[in-house]
């Protein structure tokens, strides 16, 4: 009958239908854009190739942003992944007022990331910060959150990690959970401890989550935004006033209401696309790689 | 079991749905005019810093039931000019009434288009000449209605100065400021005194107030940029030579900055009328402070804002006429006697409100009398073409970059070059 055939179709096309023109339409335009001079407020003007690309390649902004942006994304990734699956870990267990505990983990999360770069602007403030204030008193001199350019990153993916920690932390307790407790229990009998136990069994088991969680990380943590630009300090908020922590998206949004270039814009939105997939790739195989290492699929 | 009826339905099902969805999508698009639920018309009037206009408004709506008047509010310039040019683009979404500030009403001359062409026989002569001329366009169009302009003074804390051993009274002040070099060699007395409290409040405000004393500070007269020249180098120097003695160091408009208002941060910094509001409110508690009738090298104008009516809007003679209404004098004289901007308006200038205003928050300063001299001090009017506020903030930036010690000037003032040349 021919609604078995296409009723399916028809159920998952609502999906398709939107990402045809929330996704993939801008995609193509933004590659159109690319091609041409085209101004913000003027519009399109001549088709010029790869002009763009070629002018946002030798912009010395491009490569200090793409660096920046590569730091942030690996000090707030890192840690964040190894940290919640730790707290997933200590989750899994029987503890009294589970719920609580897994709930209150997801707190930050909820928090907006405009009010969480205001609390964690008054903390790192460079004269009058909070944190400063603290670490003098144990005798560390103030580091300048704003201008050191590795110490800003550490500022904003500490940002990062403060929200998304909690989050991840309970995709990993749901994939954990998911465990069969068979495996521990003949684990225990063969005398695995627990952390044989963790490395052993709850790693391997939970590898498909993994691979998702940091494929979701590597594309919102290269397409940081919201964070750097309200930690700045500067009226231009191009991340510093030597674009000390400012990254790709910062710079697109540089480029193109700034400036006023949507051309440059574009190409450095495509540029930006083409890393995240080169970057999705090669965790992708790392990825691959390790779980084989281990053997027993 | 399945029977041709259920899945029947689950094929109609999915069909609805699919067709929401994809008019909700579809619906995003559209936008109210505006309209209230009791039929009235909103209107709204974007702002940056302080503009005195909240009593005002309730004032409008008071008087009125045609329309509801509102207030849309940013922290600073620079970001409302990010939502300005944003929307610009879009075709939408701006209110109906944009303030901008003047270093950029040249760029947006540059875009009549996109702006109602507001010229009233009416209004003529209602504002100073420079304040018409530079809301004009050169085809004679006024885009934007003067509100304030900002001749500056100097304010300064007065506990600070006499704990440093300096005279506290406001002329003695003055005499001591009425030239850069006694203003810097004031400073160096006073630092020297209170090693943790800086002259100015940050570099920035310095430029600025250099700037606005260079005939054609970044562009000529026919809109070339030119930002190697002798002037500019100099208010270069002046700047970040005195970064680490005399400045805060600080980034104007930061945290940091806001923060050390509360903390002895620094003793004077330039104070256009629109400044006042803003210091009272970062400086809260904090008594001492007072404004010195005397500025650096003259006089010295420093922002001083218009009000435009975006094109795009639903209710441009509406807009228009509220504009008309809030730039004129007796609005912006009770504007000033709010917050501070001073006004613009010719008649303005003899309001009561302003010839007699004190304000208690700067030691019962006769602020009308000392903004009334200041205005008259300033003697010339710096040349600000469309790009003038894109080539400020990357100027600014290079400051900066000086004050945190990030760069050596000479290297900054490189950056700035190249910065400035990626504008086109």
């Amino acid at each position: 009958m021919w609604d078995t055939r296409w009723a399916p179709y028809l159920y998952i096309s609502p999906f398709f239908i939107v990402f045809a023109i929330v996704g993939l339409f801008p995609l193509a335009y933004t590659a159109y854009v690319s091609l041409h001079e085209w101004s913000l407020l003027g519009g399109k003007g001549e088709f010029i190739g790869l002009q763009n690309y070629r002018d946002v390649w030798d912009n010395p902004y491009f490569t200090k942003q793409v660096v920046n942006t590569v730091s942030i994304f690996v000090l707030s990734s890192g840690p964040q992944i190894v940290i919640s699956v730790v707290l997933a870990a200590l989750l899994d267990n029987q503890l009294r007022g589970r719920t609580f505990w897994r709930m209150s983990i997801l707190l930050p999360f909820v928090v907006s990331p405009v009010a969480v770069a205001i609390i964690f602007g008054s903390v790192f403030g460079d004269r009058y910060g909070l944190l400063n204030e603290l670490l003098g008193t144990v005798g560390i001199g103030p580091i300048a959150w704003h201008t050191d350019r590795f110490a800003s990153h550490v500022a904003i993916a500490t940002m990062v990690n403060w929200r998304w920690t909690g989050f991840n932390a309970l995709i990993f307790l749901a994939a954990m959970q998911a465990v069969p407790r068979d495996l521990y229990e003949s684990a225990e009998l063969d005398g695995a401890g627990r952390i044989r136990q963790f490395l052993s069994i709850t790693l391997p088991m939970i590898r498909p989550t993994m691979i998702f969680v940091i494929i979701t990380s590597t594309i919102g943590g290269l397409q940081i935004f919201a964070e750097p630009r309200l930690f700045d300090e500067t009226t231009t908020r191009n991340g510093g006033s030597d674009r000390q922590f400012g990254t790709i998206t910062m710079l697109i949004y540089n480029f193109g209401w700034q400036l006023r270039d949507l051309g440059r814009a574009s190409a450095t939105a495509w540029m930006l696309f083409l890393l995240i997939l080169v970057m999705a790739l090669v965790n992708l195989i790392l990825m691959r790689r390790i779980g084989s290492l281990g053997g027993d699929r | 079991m399945q029977t041709f009826r259920t899945r029947r339905a689950r094929l109609v099902t999915s069909t609805i749905l699919t067709l929401t969805l994809a008019s909700t999508v579809a619906a995003c698009g559209g936008d109210a005019d505006g309209e209230t639920s009791d039929g009235k018309t909103t209107i709204t009037v974007a702002t940056f810093n302080e503009f005195g206009y909240e009593d005002l408004i309730e004032e409008y709506n008071a008087m009125q039931d045609e329309v509801v008047l509102e207030q849309v509010k940013v922290g600073t310039w620079d970001d409302a000019k990010a939502n300005l040019y944003t929307k610009l683009a879009a075709g939408s979404g701006l209110s109906d009434i944009e303030a901008i500030e003047g270093d950029a009403i040249a760029a947006v001359l540059a875009e009549s288009d996109a702006f109602a062409d507001l010229t009233d026989p009416e209004l003529e002569g209602r504002w100073l000449d420079f304040v018409a001329e530079k809301g004009t366009n050169s085809e004679g169009q006024m885009i934007g209605y003067g509100t304030d302009v900002g001749p500056q003074g100097v304010c300064y804390r007065a506990d600070l100065f006499e704990k440093a051993g300096l005279p506290t009274e406001r002329d003695e002040v003055a005499a001591m400021m009425g030239t850069w070099e006694d203003y810097f060699a004031t400073g160096e007395k006073l630092t020297e005194a209170l090693p943790d409290t800086a002259w100015y409040d940050s570099s920035g405000a310095l430029a600025q107030a250099m700037l606005n004393q260079v005939e054609n500070p970044f562009e000529a007269d026919d809109d070339t940029i030119q930002t190697d020249n002798p002037e500019l180098q100099a208010v270069w120097e002046a700047v970040t030579g005195n970064s680490d003695t005399l400045s805060s160091q600080l980034a104007q408009w930061g945290d940091d900055w806001t923060a050390s208002f509360q903390n002895d941060g620094f003793a004077t910094t330039f104070c256009p009328g629109w400044m006042l509001g803003i210091i009272e409110g970062n400086a809260e508690g904090v008594e001492g402070w007072d404004i010195a009738d005397v500025f650096p090298g003259g006089g010295g104008n420093w922002g001083g804002s218009y009000l435009t009516v975006p094109s795009q809007g639903d209710n441009i003679e509406k807009a228009q006429e509220i504009a008309a209404w809030l730039s004129a004098p007796e609005q912006q004289a009770k504007a000033f006697a709010a917050k501070g901007p001073f006004p613009s308006q010719v008649e303005a200038l003899a309001a009561p409100e302003i010839v007699d205003a004190v304000n208690p928050y700067f030691n019962d300063a006769e602020i009308g009398q000392i903004y009334a001299n200041r205005a008259a001090a300033i003697t010339m009017q710096p040349y600000k073409g469309p790009k003038y506020s894109d080539i400020l903030t990357a100027f600014m930036d290079a400051v900066l970059r000086v004050d945190e010690g990030s760069q050596q000037p000479d290297e900054s003032w490189e950056q700035f070059q190249s910065d400035v040349d990626a504008l086109g």
